[in-house]
Order: structure tokens, then sequence, then C-alpha cells
């Protein structure tokens, strides 16, 4: 037993067992440093699942408000859901380009990687403009975010979807000259696959989106 | 309820005039004033010393976690300081306004004093110190270099300091919310409170709303990824465990937060009608979704300074920690009750007598977790040998005072019971109790427990002392009248009073207050003292207390790479375990350390956000639409920048070690001297 | 339980003293643990019988800290030391399992309690598990309605005709059935004397159940912040013996105030500190049309409105027939408001969706009044999406 300057008496004996023969390391004395961007994707994915729980109000408040018309026009008289579906295709095309993209990047080819994002970004920008057609008209016949709890809820939900593919495209279009200037090094790709991520996930809010918003609004 | 019709918009300056300079405030003018002198001379202060380049570079743009942590605890204190005032005011306000008399302050300064002191304290004072802890302490306490993402850490920190300052904007310029902390449409919607304060108010959580999302992503994945070799997640320190679980809950109930503030938003300058009471809308939806944050909001205040009173109990009774194991689980099903509480915060809502027990009985559960962290708490000081110093001082007045709110709590969680206490003082009572006792006394404690760690010497113990005998008996003296007032039926946010028979209680629960300011006043005065005699309170060995984690086998204050060789963990206690089995400190044999570069960018990114929120508050859109336009354009520019990390030379790392190992020597030398003597 | 009154009044009667307020006597009344209403009554109880129960665990665990932080302080080393004991099963299992039975009788006494005096439950006949106990057979009850205005009260007395304003009178022992909405905001609706709160919100109606068993002059308020004129938006509640009722119900039948739906829209706006106001004649169906928020002749009814959203809206048609659901949203407090407020907000919106007015739907789409109530229970409505999940 030794005693500390506490007059506690501290035990010697070690509470763990060691391995027989070896030495206790207590420090990595041969140690490596993390390699750059270690918990980059743990991060990211930890964010979406955050902005997940965005969606998740927004798709709740559509479910308590979507019935409210406040004696207006409901989902079946507003949706046109050939345009819709074609706007999904859009969406979902992007998704397969995306991953055309992630083929590529890991097969080191920088200008196959960067078309196919373009590729990506060109569909993207079809869906957005689609939206904000879908919008415009809306806003033009007076079923405006402000004329129901509905609408209020309808405009929320999909422009936020909206507002993130529009991040997704900037981020996009950033990515696209960052390859430009330093071609796939380490950072990129993560950079790249982060996107992918982010883009996917949009994917999938989106299809959230076109059952309950859309699908299961023309069934009202 | 529309005192003033709602102001113009003009294109330059929006609703902004000079009307919304409040002159016709004697209180806030003077306060002005003040403000404005302390302000002047604080930068002549610095301007004079030549501190600017100092603080630019060593504090405002590093990305090291110590100091962000530092930097988020001095937010926290000044914010405790402005929060404060405003209790100081409704107290005397409510100690005077009887027998007719309006008291000193109107309704609209009134309610704009208690929503701001709700606001402020939970937003910037409590969640800046729970931050500013875990950021300083957790990255020590599993070995760890710096966090997972070291600059949106600076980013984050910026952006709840963007948040506070845009608080403190609309004490000078226009008004702040006078809606309640929570602000519950349709009150707080566009045609009950047409005018700023509100915008304030969501502006201001938006903006800070960010920088806590971000960090709580951060220290997840800081304590997942990054643990020294050896901590397993069940050899995690205790506080690490209650911090992940905390971070956790942050990320998990901010964005509801974001959400539904960003549907309030919507109402107000969309004209959606989320929350309004025509066109469908439905403002209990509002009271659902803020509560669904809510509730599990005071969970993540309170789990890191159970984390605190767990590491403090076992270093002062020189104890391992009773049930740690139980200890984390308890901790883990906190965290998931949480979510299952919130309508106990609108029985009266009239949800039904079937879902009200339902709640009411999950809120109760949660009891059972909370009271075996009580036991354990008490099991490490049995048979143990507890030394009465401040940090274990601040424990046991919080189990004792802890006790009796959670008590009440449980109380307010039986339906009946409170449909006659909902929204008395009684509950006003009941959450000071909590948080006060709960974490305000464990920020305490921690604050005296790792000074010593951040800046290498202790604080004086004297002055805390008689901080302590202020804070705790004028904690008791506030808010037990409260508590009986509440049983009389009265009500909070009560401006004026018709019974002169509660006068007394109010006088009394003033001179409790006044007890905390002086406590408060001991405080700063501990904390001046301390650092004037500094030399005398030195600690050069490290680890002051005998302590137990990882964070005390540095120096004092640690080095920037804080460990020049990863630890290797072995026990639950690995600092304990290593000085138990006499490890041999590496002295040679040093690497380049590999570490990020500091950045401007997140002051930057975050000065914008606070232009763009105070630009959206008085709809200046040119302003708001160009800071928009900078905010993002800056971030792009940002991720051009790939050159983020440096290396430490091994050379310099050995010349600090080598500092190091002279110091040890010292102390132990001294020691031996001592023990011979 | 709390039905047993004299079990509740010695320990209403021992509370004060347990609490060492003596001292204070005579400033102030704990009305919430001694109330002159039943149901009061009976949750006072509840609040003193769970406070036992919890200090059943709570007081020994505060004993125990204290005894254990003198006992193991490091100056007594006489004490045992154990620096590596940091586990027993045995322990663990008490304290898991002293707050776990604790919480067992607690939570059943909360489940019986909540649906025993759940505030929407009728003090009709007394069954065995009436709210006013066995046997207890109860007069009909009275019907109350109120309306929390800005920032002052109504009520209205179907049955009687009247209504009066910041005064509430009711008979002793006779139950009140309470209908409650509100006009603009959120406010709470709380007499301790009588029984436990409930919200009055604007758009939904709640309920309240209550009974006095004590004549004398009480207050009630607001227990939820509502704006600058809160503080004083309380009213005297008397309660007094049925003929002395009878004689306030003159009083108020002689007074020369009528609350038509113009009144009331008048009555509706801002004011503070309002003197009690008495109405002899009131409005039939008021309160159901201020629950619909239709008083204004020229508002579409919420639960017509809620009708037609049943049957899929009005579709394109229905557009722009926002005048007459406009209610508060344009700045304009009440729905007295006409085009001056709503062009005087001067709001973007305004200007786009309210002027162009197109095509007003027809009244009386269905039959007007009667109302479908919008009770308090919960959020509204998310049957739509509900169903078209079934």
């Amino acid at each position: 037993m030794s005693t500390t300057d506490w007059g506690i008496d501290v035990p010697d004996a070690p509470h763990t067992e060691t391995v027989e023969g070896q030495p206790i390391r207590f420090y990595e004395v041969d140690e490596h440093s993390h390699p750059e961007g270690y918990s980059t994707m743990l991060g990211f994915w930890i964010y979406l699942m955050s902005d997940c729980l965005i969606f998740a109000i927004l798709f709740a408040t559509y479910g308590v408000l979507g019935g409210n018309y406040a004696a207006g026009p409901g989902p079946r008289d507003l949706f046109e859901l050939p345009l819709i579906a074609v706007n999904t295709a859009m969406l979902l095309f992007s998704s397969i380009t995306y991953g055309f993209a992630m083929l590529s990047m890991q097969a080191n080819r920088l200008r196959a990687t960067q078309g196919w994002l373009a590729v990506t970004g060109l569909f993207g920008l079809a869906f957005l403009g689609i939206e904000l057609y879908e919008f415009q008209h809306l806003i033009h016949i007076g079923a405006g975010p402000q004329r129901s709890a509905f609408l209020s809820s309808f405009f929320t939900l999909v422009g936020t979807h909206g507002l993130h593919v529009t991040f997704g495209l900037i981020w996009l279009v950033t990515l696209i000259v960052q390859l430009n200037k330093r071609g796939l090094v380490p950072a990129n790709q993560r950079r790249v696959a982060c996107l992918s991520m982010f883009w996917h996930f949009l994917d999938v809010v989106w299809i959230g989106v076109f059952t309950v918003v859309y699908l299961m609004g023309m069934l009202r | 309820m529309t005192p003033h019709p709602a102001p113009e918009v003009g294109p330059i300056l929006g609703r902004l005039s000079l009307e919304a300079i409040p002159l016709h405030e004697p209180i806030l003018i003077a306060t002005f004033g003040m403000v404005a002198v302390g302000g002047v001379a604080l930068l002549a202060l610095l301007t004079k010393f030549r501190l600017w380049g100092y603080l630019w570079n060593e504090w405002f743009t590093s990305v090291d976690h110590k100091k962000i942590g530092i930097m988020y605890m001095v937010l926290g204190l000044v914010m405790f300081l402005r929060g404060f005032a405003d209790a100081i005011m409704m107290r005397i306000q409510q100690a005077i306004a009887f027998n007719g008399s309006e008291g000193y302050l109107n309704a609209h300064h009134y309610d704009q004093v208690f929503t701001a002191h709700g606001v402020i304290m939970i937003f910037f004072v409590a969640m800046p110190f729970v931050t500013g802890l875990m950021n300083y302490v957790v990255p020590l306490q599993i070995g760890a270099r710096d966090v997972s993402f070291p600059f949106l850490n600076n980013f984050s920190f910026w952006m709840t300091t963007a948040g506070a300052v845009l608080v403190m904007m609309s004490l000078f310029i226009g008004e702040f919310a006078q809606t309640g902390w929570l602000a519950y449409p349709p009150l707080s919607g566009i045609a009950y409170s047409p005018n700023v304060g509100v915008d304030y108010y969501l502006w201001s959580l938006q903006i800070a709303g960010v920088g806590t999302t971000l960090s709580g992503i951060n220290l997840i994945v800081t304590i997942l990824k990054l643990r020294a070799p050896g901590m397993g997640l069940m050899k995690m320190p205790i506080f690490t465990w209650t911090s992940l679980c905390t971070n956790i809950l942050i990320v998990a109930s901010f964005p509801v937060l974001t959400a539904v503030l960003a549907l309030l938003s919507l109402d107000r300058y969309v004209g959606t009608n989320f929350f309004t009471n025509d066109f469908g809308g439905s403002a209990m939806m509002y009271v659902n979704l803020i509560w669904i944050w809510g509730h599990p909001e005071v969970y993540i205040l309170i789990l890191p300074l159970f984390g605190v009173f767990s590491e403090v109990t076992s270093t002062f009774s020189g104890k391992r920690l009773f049930g740690y194991t139980s200890m984390v689980y308890a901790t883990i099903v906190i965290m998931i009750l949480s979510y299952l509480v919130w309508l106990h915060h609108f029985f009266t809502m009239g949800s039904g007598a079937s879902v009200n027990s339902f709640f009411g009985i999950t809120t109760m559960i949660i009891s059972i977790p909370t009271g075996a962290k009580l036991f354990n708490w008490l099991f490490t000081m049995y048979r143990g040998r507890i030394r009465y110093e401040l940090p274990m001082m601040w424990t046991v007045a919080f189990m004792l005072t802890f006790t009796v709110g959670g008590m009440t709590g449980v109380l307010l969680a039986v339906p009946p019971a409170d449909f006659v206490l909902h929204n008395s003082l009684f509950l006003i009572a009941h959450f000071h109790n909590v948080i006060i006792g709960g974490v305000l006394f464990g920020v305490f404690a921690a604050i005296n427990f790792w000074w010593p760690k951040a800046f290498g010497f202790k604080l004086n113990s004297f002055w805390g002392k008689v901080s302590f005998w202020f804070w705790v008996p004028g904690f008791w003296v506030a808010f037990m009248p409260l508590y009986v007032m509440g049983l009389m039926g009265v009500t909070r946010r009560m401006r004026v009073f018709d019974d002169p028979d509660l006068q007394i209680w109010f006088v009394i629960a003033g001179i409790g207050a006044a007890m905390i300011a002086a406590g408060i006043g001991a405080m700063l005065v501990q904390f001046a003292v301390s650092i004037w005699k500094r030399e005398e309170l030195v600690d050069e060995s490290g680890d002051p207390w005998n302590g137990r984690t990882l964070e005390w086998a540095t120096s004092s204050p640690p080095p920037e790479y804080n460990f020049a060789f990863t630890p290797n963990i072995h026990d639950l206690d690995a600092w304990y375990d290593m000085k138990n089995r006499h490890h041999d400190r590496p002295v040679t044999g040093f690497r380049d350390i590999h570490m990020p570069r500091s950045t401007g960018s997140g002051v930057i990114l975050a000065g914008i956000s606070l232009v763009m929120g105070f630009a959206l508050v008085w709809h200046i859109w040119w302003l708001a639409g160009l800071s928009l336009v900078s905010l993002i354009s800056y971030a792009i520019y940002h991720t051009f920048n790939y050159d983020r990390d440096f290396h430490i030379p091994a050379a310099h790392v050995a010349e600090v070690e080598e500092a190091r190992s002279r110091q040890l020597d010292a102390v132990r030398a001294r020691e031996t001297q001592a023990a011979g003597a | 339980m709390p039905t047993n009154p004299n079990a509740g009044r010695l320990i209403r009667r021992a509370l004060p003293v347990l609490a060492a307020l003596p001292l204070l006597a005579g400033c102030g009344e704990l009305i919430v643990l001694d109330p002159a209403g039943d149901i009061a009554r009976q949750q006072g109880n509840l609040v003193v019988i769970s406070t036992l129960l919890m200090l059943l665990i709570v007081a020994p665990v505060m004993a125990a800290t204290a005894w254990f932080a003198w006992k193991y302080r490091a100056a007594n080393t006489q004490a045992k030391y154990a620096p590596d004991w940091d586990h027993s099963t045995h322990l663990e299992l008490l304290i898991w399992a002293a707050p776990l039975m604790i919480i067992i009788c607690l939570g059943a006494l909360t489940w019986v309690s909540t649906h025993l005096l759940d505030p929407y439950r009728p003090l009709t006949s007394g069954g065995s598990d009436s709210p006013l106990g066995p046997g207890q057979e109860a007069a009909a009850p009275m019907e109350v309605q109120v309306v929390a205005l800005d920032w002052k009260w109504l009520f209205i007395y179907p049955e009687l005709g009247i209504a009066t304003v910041n005064e509430f009178a009711a008979p002793i022992d006779r139950p009140i059935s309470f209908r409650i909405s509100g006009s603009s905001v959120m406010n709470s609706f709380y007499i301790p004397a009588l029984a436990g709160q409930i919200y009055a919100m604007p758009g939904m109606e709640t309920k309240l159940h209550g009974e006095f068993d004590q004549p004398g002059e009480f207050t009630g308020f607001s227990a939820n912040y509502s704006g600058a004129g809160f503080s004083n938006m309380r009213f005297a509640a008397r309660s007094m013996p049925a003929g002395e009722f009878d004689r306030w119900v003159a009083e108020v039948r002689a007074s020369s105030g009528q609350l038509t739906r113009a009144a009331y829209l008048a009555l509706e706006r801002p004011s503070e500190k309002v003197p009690p106001m008495y109405f002899s004649a009131v409005e039939p169906q008021l309160f159901d049309l201020v629950v619909n928020m239709c008083v204004d002749t020229d508002k579409m009814c919420a639960h017509e409105m809620m009708a037609i959203d049943e049957r899929g809206g009005l579709g394109i048609a229905g557009i722009h027939n926002v005048r007459r659901l406009a209610y508060d949203k344009f700045g304009g407090r009440g729905s007295a408001g006409g085009d001056s407020v709503l062009l005087a907000s001067g709001s973007r919106y305004v200007q786009a969706t309210c002027l162009a007015q197109l095509d007003p739907v027809k009244g009386g789409l269905l039959d007007p009044v009667n109302v479908a109530p919008l009770t308090g229970a919960g959020l509204s409505r998310p049957a739509t999406l509900a169903a078209a999940f079934l």
C-alpha cells in the first residue's frame, strides 16, 4: 500500500488483468494520426438524420393540417399527377446518374465523374423547373400558401424539399469546379461521397412526398 | 392588444426608424448608457494593451476545443448576468405592485422582461455552459487531440454568440417578444404581436440553433470515433457518457425546434396558416411541437451535469463510482423516455383522461432512473473519504436541493394535481428548483473542479465558500415562497396583484434574490481574487484533486495537442489506473503532431448571419438578400481552402514535454521533501 | 383514495403545520389545499397524498445524504474506507426497485384519479365511481358558457338567458357544467376554489365540471399569459345558497344590457380592468357562434367550413372565398373590422388574396348553427389522412 498526500490508502494491486508476460502499455508510442476526414462520413450521416427530422415534422404537419382546405380547393382540384410523375422521374434519374458519377470516381476517371455530375445537375434543374412551374401556377390561380392550412403545409413541405435540391445544385456546381481545380484528391472524393448521400437522401424524401402528398392526395 | 399599429416598411430601412430606439424608457436608457460606457472602456483597454491581435489570433479564430470551451463559458457567464438582471427586475416589480400600485414596469416592458429572462437563461446561459463544459472536457477525457470537426466547432460557437448578440440588440433597438419564453401562438402570431419582438425571438433562436445542432453532431462523432485505444463504450468516463446522450438528444430534438420556429416565421412573414385561428390553422399543434423539443431540452441541460456530479462524487470520495453500469443505463433510459412525456406540459389543454394519464405515468417513470442515479451517488459517498472542496460542496447541495425539485416535478405529473398547479408559481418554483439546483449548481461544481485544469491554478476557496453560502440558502429563501404562493393559487407572469396578503411572500422571495445576487457577486470576486493571486494557488501537478480520468493526465493547462502520445486505456478510471500501476510517461520518440489550423471563417459566417437576422427582423429586404448571397458565397469560398491543417514539429513537442518533465520532477521533489519533513 | 373526505380534511389541516408555515399563517390562504368545491378538494388532496407517498422515499434519501456526507468526511478516519467497492447486486436491486414500487403506487393513483377527476366528466348521478363519491345524488347540472375575451371573462347562462362579464355566481351544491372558449388567444380558465383549470382557446370548446359546497366570495382568473392586460384578467367567483342565487339572477335580469351579436363584437375588443357587467338578454346560440368564430354575420362558421372540407373542399371555385374566412389574420382583432382593417394592415398578401374577392360561397350550404362541436380533444382532426390510409 502506498499513501498519497490526502492520507488515502491506494492499493498497489492492479485492477485489471494484464496479458501474461507483456508489459502494460499506457501510451501508443508508435501511433499514426487519424487520416484526414476520418469521421466525415459518420458526421454527415448524422447531419442527414437531423435533417430527416425536419422533414418528419413537416410531414406530421401536413398529416395534421392536410385536410383543412378552408372551404377552398383540395389536392384533387390542384395537382396534375402526370406532371408530378415526370418530375419524380427527373429526380429518380438524377439519382441513377449520380450513381454513375460515383462509379466513375471509384474508377478514378475525373472527366467521367464530372460529366455524370453535370448530367445529375441537369436532371435536378429540370426537377426544380417543373416544381417552380407548379408553384407558379398554383399561386397564379390564387391557391398560394396563404389560402388554407392545407396549402401552407403543402408549400412548406414540398418547398423545403425544393430548397434542399437548390442547395444540392449549388454544391454540385461548386464541386465540379473543385474537381476541375484539384482532381480526385481524397478531400474531393469525400465531398462527392457526401453529396451523394445528400442527393439520395433527397430522393428518398421525395418518394415520401410523392406518395403522401400527391398519390394519397388524389385518393382523398 | 396591438399597442402600436405595425409600422410602415420602408425600402431602405424596412421597419427600422428612430422610434425604434426606446428613448421613452429611462431604465433602458440608463442601461444603455452603462453598457456603452463599459463597452467603450473595454474597447479602449483592449486597444491600449494591443490585445486585438492576440484575441483574434489566439481565441476568436482558434479551433482548439479548449479555447472554444472557455469562450462558451464566458458567453454563458455574461448572459447569466443579463438574465439575472431580468430576474431582479421581476422580483422588485412583484414585491411592490400591490394595493393599486402599478409597480415601476408597464406591461409592455415587464412582459419583455420575463420573456427575455426565460429565453436567455435557457438558450444563452444554460446551453453555452453545458456546451462549453462538454467542449472542454470530452476530448481530454477520451484522450483525443481535438473534436472531429474543429472548424465546425468554432463556427457553432460563433453562431450561438450571434444569437445572443441579436437578443441583446433587442434591448436597445426595438423590443423583445412579449409572449413568454415559448411564444405560443396565436399570441405570437402577426395578428397579435405585429411588432419586431417575436421576430427577434425567432431569428436569435434560429441562428443559435444552427450552432447547437452542429456542435451536437460534432461531439457525437468525436465521442464515437476519437476515443483512445482500449476505451470501449463501457470504459468511457461517465461525463462522456452523459455528454454522448445529451448530444444525441440535441441532434434529435433541435431540428424539431428549427422546424416549428420556421413554421411560425412563415406565419408571420409569408402569411401561411399553420398556427392561426383562421383558414384551418391549429395553434395547439405549435404547443405540441414545441414541447416535443422542449422536454428533451431539459434533459439536454441536466444530463451533462449528472455526469459532472458523478465525476466529482467519485473523485472527492476517493472511490470508484458506485454502479457505473446502472448509471449508464439510467442515462440511456432517461434519454429515450424524455421523448415520451411532452404532453405533461399541457394536460390542461383537454386531451382526455387516458392520454393525460399515459403521459403522466411515463413522466413518473423517468424518476426511477433519476432516483437510481441519486442512490448511486449516495453509495459512492458511502465508505468513501469525502474531501469537502468546493465541487463536492456544490454536489451535496445539489443532492439535497434537486431531490425536492424532482419530487415536486413528479407531483406535477399527476394530471389532477397539475390541473390545480399548472402555470402557477408552484411550477415556477419547481423548475427553478431543478434548473438552479441541478444545472447551475452543477456548472458551479464543474467550474471549480476543472478551472485548475484550464488555467493552471485553483480557485480561491474562501470566496467560493462565501458564494456557496449565499447561493444555497438564497435559493431556498427565493423559491420557497413561490411554492407556497402556488398553493395559494397565484399564477405566473403576473405584473400587479390585488391581494395584499401576498406581498410579504414576494418580499421574502426578493430577499432571497438579493442573497443570490450576493452569491453571484462573491463568485465574481472569487474569479478576480484567484486570477490576481494565481501564484499562490498554482497547481503544477496537473492533477490537483487526485483525479481519476484522463484530463488529469496532462499538464494544466494542457498543451494545444493535449497528449503527446495517445493514451492506452485498460480501466474505467483510466488515469487512476495509470497512477496506481506506476505508469511511465514516455519522454522520447516524439513525432510530428497533425493539428487543425485556425480560421476566421467561423467569425465571418456568423457575423453575416447576424446581419441577416437583423435585416429579417426589421424587414430590410435588400440587406437580408445581400447577406444571404454573401453567406452562401463565403461558405463556398471557404470550401476552396484545402489547406486546413499543419503539423506541430516533433522538436517543438519534445521541448514542451521536456518542460513538463522538469515541472513534474519539481513537484515530485517537493512532495518527497514534504513527506520527509 | 382521495374520496374519503375525513382523511382528506385531516391531511389538509395537517399540511400547513407540516410545512412549517404557522409563522406566516394569515398571510394568504392555501386555497388550492382548502377550496370550496369538491373537485378542487379532491385535487388538492391528491397533491397532499402524492407528496406523502413520495416522501416515503425522498425523506430517507435526503436523510441518508446528510448522514453519509457527515459520516464519511475525510476527517473521520474511523469510518470504513473501501476505495474499490463499486458494485453490489443487492443494493442495485434495491435502488431500482424502491423507486419503482413508489411509482407503481403513484401510477395507479394517477390512472384512477385522472379518470375520476377528468374535467370532461359530468357530475351527474352518484354511482360508485361518481366524482362526488358513492351514493351522492347530484342535482341537475347548470350549464355556464365561458368566453375568454381580451382581457375579461364573459359568462353566459343559457338556461336563464342572462350573461355577465367579470362576475360569476353559482348556487352551492349544484353541479356546474362549463363550456369554455375564447375569442383571440389562449387563456386558461381557473377558479381555484371550485375546480382545476382548463385552457380557453379561440375556435375550440373545452369543458369543465365543478360544484361549490360552501358559500363564499372567491376569485377566478386566467392562468395562461395572454398579453398586456393579462394581470387584470380576473373575475369575482361567488358561491351562494340557492335563494340568494335566485335574487342575484333577478338582479341581472333587471339590468338593461342586451348581449346581441353587435354588442358582443364591441365587447370583444381589447379592454382592461373591466368592472362587472350584467346582460338581461343574450343572443340565442351566441356561444356556438363564438366557438365557430362567426358572431360576425359576414363570416362563415367554422363547422360549416369543416363540413365542406370533409367533403373535399369547394374546389377551384372556392379559391377566392377568403373574406368570409379571415378572422383575425389581417391585423384586426376580432371579426368586427371591415375593409378598413384589411387595408390598414397594408400587408402584401392581404392585397394579394383578400381584395381579389370573386365568388363568395352562398351561406346556408349546410344547416347553420347546432354545432358539430370542436371539442378540445387534442389536435384538430388528422382524420382525413387516417381515412386515406384505411
